[in-house]
């Protein structure tokens, strides 16, 4: 105990010491941890020492503690438990004096500290102070930098790399090996899987009001969408995973097709990932089915259950024109694919469709082309030849595809006709043209609660592999099979928002939260590969979801200029000239790059619903004094009132 | 994959005649009738010729598809009218001045000339026996037009193809521009209190306050009342108290330091033509005695110092700014369809190569560098440029743009470009040659250019502004129609000189041209609505009680710590001067060596740092971001004809009019609220009904407005060929690194 606090005590005169050098500029969302700190630590020290001069800390801790606590509120949800706002189930791991090499503001000298959840840098000399609060799970990798003989200032210590575009470097004394135990402890806690530990979804103890497990619910969802009607019809053939291991339990299919088709058309799909129902458009029927690419192989097999199979899809809406299949390779990869087993529906079995390949890369080509562009925007953005290397990296060409893909996706459902998408096993590409192309055509995944749903349906229940993908606590970092194909995703909906401001009731905030938490290993949202693994762990138990957090505190997440309009196609443009990169997500570490807390738009726009409010208030309030003489002439102005707003409509100031 | 053009299939009028073949065209011919359609003629417009049927490419498709009509050519404009009764859409963006198939003569940038599948560029002054089949303009904004002459009767067609060709191609003389005819006939002139405080700095009054807002302490000179001692300087201009009076009419105004405007330190910043400083020969030594008083003058004005900057030395020529802009238009000329998805591959390439946003960056990083002296040093500047009527206009007018909130409302804008560029002296004639002079050594889109620098001010920093984007691409396009003074002279001098020749009746004094500023000539005043700014709001407080001054006095803001004294060896550009010219022209040679422009490149990021680091005041200085991401294309001037890129209901007009709506609202309350206030017998009425606008708008809003709507997706065509994707990495499956167990 004694212990513990003499280590407080060191840790608080150098913070105090720091602190009374700049204080007259203060800062509040600078010293409000220290502060806290200070508080909490205080009040066991005092017992213990008269030696420090409590009556200045007391004067000082006072008057900051009451202007700061007002200033951030948000920080109080959290626990502040010594120096780190720990979440609840948080625990601290150890701490260091360390220096962080900022790429902006260059060595800064401060301590980190580890937990179980994050990394959180405090940089002692700066003001305001400059802090890192990196949760675990976004680290991809750590490395050793340099030697205990290296020469050089700061050329010993620690190079980390983020997936979420951007690295941190930090350098440590060289005696005295001072960098193993942090080493070692980073590299346990950053891997928790690769060391047999459990995530910290696992362990988390946060609670919100609302479950947000509960936000998604298949059946639910098929009712929305008027289904199980006379044509599909739900299927529990998948109860216990036995159909097919990395799709949901719940499954439409159509109705003419019996249990025993099913099972054999699963034979003839790569993972037995059949044909099934995603989303049928409510006034013409048209089906958007997904399924894995068929197994042609070199031999170029058929499969006459799996061909009557599609032409049933076909049928359901009752047109006769031909089905449209999408593959969302591009033709080579198709064909490369029988090599192994695979390949597409080809012409002569498949009479009734039509095939249209929508050349969209695979997971290696987009890993590299965002590696590319975190090439260009971390540390420094690319200054002479920005916009040649922003083509050269690929990404927003690969955006450009993807969407393009989904609007013929739409675009084929609008006019009547039901479409089968694939890839090759259909959990990748395949999901990002399903759910874009439902996000284009159905208004409901564009409010808040409905994208949980489409998430939570077409990615975490249809088995887009996030583990692997995203490789959760694992150490592996040059998996071949991670890739940011959600991340591309999440970039495709940012784009529709962008040139549909209007049209999403969610916000820029609620992507890049949905984002954070893609890594952050704090929910149990995006864990694990699939439904059937993610019941083997009892996710839906033992861990929080995403939603819950989202859903407590909807205000946050809510677009201002959302105008709710059913049953409107969204087409965004899918050209160059409308695409734009992502900056405030892939560049938002780059403090050049003006960080608004809320777009100047979006603040007018509030300021002005207030003023209305307040306006509409008094106007009520000065009728309601004087109403009863009125009365009597109220209907001849009213009624000529309408012809008069309009004019008065675009008046300037 | 979805066939080509299918979009505007479905919604084609009876009129629109698909894939016409001649024989079907004699059909149509007699059921044409022939109606006698005219333009509505402006006052003092007079036709040239005529000709009908011809065919107007709806401009979306390859598909031959168009509408008939007639072709007029005028002393204004080419303009078509079609034979289709006009849609009755209440058009609020209606321009008075021309319609949306109409091209003012001056508007005219390139005639193209189809033979037989062969594009061919049109000249003027050519052999012109052979007419073409079909005729493409393209526009100075950016439209483009294609008529095919075939259907025409030969004499007609041939006719109105030389007619075109000669009054929008062929040199003529300045007074056969429209706005001598127009002015002549028109009756109303435009009325000075309509202009909305617009300062036109055609009076001593007008400098004498403007050196009274900013609280300069120069003189004003009005010496050149007749133009006698130059013509290239306005009537009444504003020169250091220091400079005597018989140095005023040495060069013919050249070297003079001309005042622009004071920063409330109390330096200031000036402008000069400079003199021809490096010849060998007998005038360069009273040249650097003549310069070395001038620079003496100014550094009198405040604290001693100066910085001089010539700007021609660093900055791009307006021989470049031509260039890097023929060079970029030509991606929003766009013909047809599979044009725009094959040039939509290499984009960003594309548009790195024209240059053209790297010298907007430019502009603008050299107005920085201008303001950190002012703002941090509190030094005078003084910039030289051998005519200081270009580049001298851009950097002036955009330093006191970013520094002095006054400039960013609408009157102050216009007042701006009234002082740098009408009587500024920028030669908007030959810049924009509108006379098209064959020699096009002068011709270069400078104004514009100012322009693009301060949409990306306006894009960056949009509360800081009060007028809107759309005002922007509207007053690019107005340069381009000859009506307006403003935009037509070299000088005040010639416009002087001209307005009393052509004046018919001498006693009556000179001819009266609108300006642009006139906007109700243009456009209803519910359309100039659209140039406000709904996120621009007024200052509070303090500001109020100095706006009953009439003209608001620009912000005072928190200077850094002044070093006027120290010198500043980290400046590259900028060349110290003291007392002495000999000095001056060594430290410029030294600086070469001594400071790489890196440094000072250095130096400006963290003036722009420091600045950025404060909390942002709209009301006081805004500064540029220049990364890369930052810089963009000007969206709405540029896209809003090309059809492939319109967002049908969607883009960042659908939050500015949501915007706009509550805006309205919110005023009509307040009027409301005063009115009950004030008013006894106020009657109840519930005025504040949600105004939503059920239209849903496009992103080329209001622009491109009676486009045919498709509801039909845009959809690349020929994606594949073009990612350049190689290596290994593509071929490969998916789950290449797993054992595939399915074979």
């Amino acid at each position: 105990m004694i212990e513990r606090v003499l280590e407080q005590e060191e840790v608080i005169t150098q913070v105090l010491a720091a602190d009374n050098k700049i204080n007259r500029h203060l800062v509040p969302t600078w010293h409000i941890d220290v502060l806290k700190s200070v508080d909490k630590a205080l009040s066991p020290l005092l017992e213990f020492t008269d030696a420090l001069s409590v009556q200045n800390t007391k004067k000082i801790r006072n008057r900051r503690l009451n202007r700061c606590f007002r200033a951030s509120r948000e920080s109080l949800k959290m626990e502040p438990l010594a120096d780190v706002p720990l979440l609840p189930g948080e625990e601290r791991v150890i701490d260091k004096d360390i220096i962080y090499m900022c790429p902006f503001s260059g060595a800064l000298k401060g301590k980190v500290f580890i937990t179980n959840y994050r990394l959180f840098f405090k940089s002692a000399d700066m003001d305001p102070a400059v802090t890192l609060n990196v949760p675990l799970g976004a680290i991809n990798r750590v490395e050793k930098m340099g030697g205990a003989s290296s020469r050089g200032e700061n050329s010993y210590g620690l190079d980390i790399t983020c997936k979420d575009v951007r690295n941190l470097r930090f350098a440590l004394k060289q005696e005295g090996h001072s960098r193993r135990d942090i080493f070692e402890i980073l590299f346990r806690y950053a891997f928790p899987l690769s060391h047999g530990l459990p995530l910290f979804a696992f362990l988390s103890q946060e609670k919100f009001e609302e479950n947000g497990w509960n936000s998604y619910s298949p059946m639910q969802e098929f009712r929305r969408q008027g289904l199980p009607n006379d044509k599909w019809r739900i299927t529990f053939l998948n109860q216990s995973y036995e159909l097919c291991d990395t799709y949901p339990t719940i499954l439409m299919v159509p109705y003419k097709a019996t249990e025993e088709d099913l099972r054999k058309v699963a034979t003839f799909r790569s993972r037995c990932r059949i044909p099934v129902l995603s989303w049928i458009h409510p006034d013409n029927l048209a089906a958007i089915t997904r399924c894995s690419q068929p197994l042609v192989g070199m031999s170029g097999k058929r499969n006459k259950d799996d061909e009557r199979y599609l032409d049933i899809i076909r049928e359901t809406n009752g047109t006769t024109s031909k089905l449209t299949i999408f593959d969302a390779r591009p033709n080579v990869n198709a064909v490369a694919n029988k090599a192994t087993g695979g390949g597409y529906e080809g012409d002569d079995a498949y009479q009734n469709a039509e095939l249209v390949f929508l050349d969209i890369h695979n997971i290696h080509v987009m890993r590299e082309s965002l590696k590319k562009l975190k090439d260009i925007v971390y540390p420094n953005v690319e200054e002479s030849h920005w916009l040649s290397s922003l083509e050269s990296t690929h990404w927003l060409e690969h955006i450009k595809l993807v969407l393009s893909g989904a609007i013929q996706v739409a675009d084929k459902i609008s006019s009547g006709n039901s479409v089968v998408v694939h890839c090759s096993d259909g959990w990748d590409r395949t999901a990002q043209l399903t759910s874009l192309a439902m996000l284009m055509l159905d208004s409901y995944y564009r409010t808040l609660r409905g994208f949980q749903v489409l998430l939570e349906k077409e990615w975490i229940s249809f088995g887009h592999k996030f583990a692997s993908r995203i490789g959760h606590g694992d150490k592996n970092h040059a998996d071949a099979d991670r890739s940011p194909i959600f991340v591309q995703f999440i970039d495709c909906v940012w784009q529709m928002t962008k040139q549909f401001p209007t049209a999403f009731e969610f916000n820029e905030h609620l992507l890049v939260t949905v984002l954070d938490h893609l890594y952050s290993c704090r929910y149990g949202t995006f864990l694990y590969n699939c439904e059937s693994v993610r019941d083997a762990n009892e996710v839906r138990t033992k861990t929080i979801s995403l939603w819950s957090l989202i859903n407590s505190d909807q205000t946050s997440y809510i677009n201002p200029f959302y105008a709710a309009e059913s049953s409107r196609v969204l087409y965004p443009v899918a050209s160059m000239r409308h695409l734009e990169l992502w900056v405030t997500y892939y560049i938002r570490w780059n403090p050049r790059i003006r960080q608004q807390q809320q777009s100047p738009v979006e603040q007018r726009y509030k300021e002005l619903l207030a003023l209305r409010d307040q306006y509409l208030k008094k106007l009520e309030e000065l009728q309601l004094s004087d109403s009863t003489p009125h009365l009597a002439n109220s209907t001849a102005p009213s009624s000529a009132s309408p012809t008069q707003r309009v004019t008065h409509l675009h008046t300037p100031f | 994959m979805l066939s080509l053009g299918s979009g505007g299939g479905k919604s084609a009028k009876p009129s629109f005649v698909s894939y016409v073949t001649p024989e079907e065209i004699k059909l149509t011919e007699k059921e044409l009738s022939r109606k006698e359609s005219h333009p509505d003629l402006l006052p003092g417009e007079v036709v040239f010729c005529s000709a009908s049927p011809i065919l107007k490419y709806t401009q979306d498709d390859l598909s031959q598809r168009g509408v008939f009509g007639t072709l007029f050519c005028t002393n204004f404009r080419i303009s078509f009218i079609s034979d289709e009764d006009p849609l009755d859409e209440a058009q609020l963006f209606k321009n008075k001045l021309y319609g949306e198939n109409d091209i003012p003569l001056t508007c005219v940038d390139h005639i193209y000339g189809g033979y037989d599948e062969k594009k061919k560029l049109i000249t003027g002054g050519q052999v012109r026996n052979k007419y073409p089949s079909k005729i493409i303009i393209h526009c100075k904004d950016l439209r483009v037009f294609q008529f095919a002459l075939t259907y025409a009767k030969e004499e007609e067609a041939k006719k109105i193809f030389q007619g075109i060709i000669h009054h929008s191609l062929e040199p003529k003389s300045l007074k056969c521009i429209f706005a001598f005819s127009y002015c002549e006939k028109a009756t109303s002139v435009s009325d000075i209190q309509k202009i909305q405080r617009t300062v036109m700095f055609d009076t001593v009054e007008d400098w004498t306050q403007e050196m009274k807002r900013t609280k300069g302490n120069c003189k004003v000179v009005s010496a050149n009342e007749d133009f006698s001692l130059s013509p290239k300087l306005p009537q009444f201009f504003i020169i250091p108290t220091a400079v005597l009076h018989e140095d005023l009419t040495k060069f013919q105004g050249k070297g003079l330091p001309i005042w622009c405007w004071s920063h409330h330190s109390g330096c200031a910043l000036f402008k000069t033509a400079s003199l021809p400083l490096m010849q060998e020969d007998g005038f360069s030594q009273t040249y650097k005695i003549y310069m070395e008083r001038m620079l003496n003058a100014v550094a009198q004005t405040h604290l001693y110092s100066v910085k001089t900057e010539e700007l021609s030395d660093t900055l791009p020529t307006i021989q470049d700014i031509q260039q890097s802009y023929s060079r970029f238009k030509q991606f929003f000329l766009i013909d047809n369809t599979t044009e725009f998805w094959l040039s939509d591959v290499k984009w960003f390439s594309s548009l790195e190569s024209s240059g053209w946003l790297d010298i907007i960056r430019q502009y603008l990083n050299k107005a920085v560098e201008v303001i950190e002296c002012l703002e941090k040093e509190n030094t005078n500047v003084l910039i030289m440029e051998e005519d200081g009527s270009d580049l001298c206009c851009v950097i002036s007018s955009l330093v006191q743009l970013m520094l002095d909130p006054y400039f960013r409302t609408l009157a102050g804008f216009q007042s701006l470009v009234q002082k740098e560029w009408v009587t500024g002296g920028h030669s908007f004639l030959d810049r924009c040659n509108h006379l098209h002079q064959k020699d096009k050594e002068s011709q270069s889109p400078v104004f514009l250019l100012f322009l693009e620098c301060v949409w990306q001010l306006l894009q960056q920093h949009g509360p800081a502004f009060q007028f809107s984007e759309t005002y922007l691409t509207v007053l690019s396009d107005s340069v381009h129609v000859s009506i307006f003074s403003t935009f037509l002279f070299n000088s005040p001098h010639q416009r002087a000189n001209i307005m009393k020749a052509e004046s018919p009746q001498a006693q009556r004094g000179p001819l009266n041209c609108p300006t642009v500023w006139d906007w109700s000539l243009q456009f209803e005043r519910k359309a100039q609505d659209l140039f406000t700014n709904p996120l621009y709001t007024e200052k509070t407080k303090q500001d109020k009680s100095l706006r009953k001054t009439y003209r608001p006095k620009h912000q005072r803001q928190l200077s850094l710590p002044s070093s006027a004294f120290k010198s500043t060896p980290k400046k590259g550009f900028f060349k110290e001067e003291t007392d002495s010219l000999k000095k001056m022209l060594r430290v410029k040679r030294i600086s070469r060596w001594l400071h790489s422009p890196d440094s000072a490149q250095a130096s400006t990021q963290e003036f722009y740092e420091a600045w950025q680091r404060k909390p942002l005041d709209y009301h006081g200085l805004v500064l540029p971001c220049l990364d890369g991401p930052a810089m963009r294309v000007w969206m709405q001037r540029y896209l809003r004809w090309i059809h492939e890129v319109q967002i049908f209901g969607g883009g960042a007009i659908t939050v500015t009019s949501k915007l706009a709506d509550l805006v309205g609202e919110v005023q009509e309350l307040r009027r409301e609220l005063e009115r009950q206030a004030c008013q006894a017998d106020s009657n109840p009425r519930r005025a504040a009904v949600l105004s939503k606008s059920s239209v849903r708008l496009s992103s080329a809003f209001p622009f491109a407005h009676s486009r045919v709507w498709s509801f039909k997706p845009a959809i690349p065509t020929s994606l594949l060929k073009s990612l350049m994707i190689t290596g290994s990495l593509a071929d490969q499956d998916d789950e290449d690194t797993e054992a595939v167990g399915v074979v």
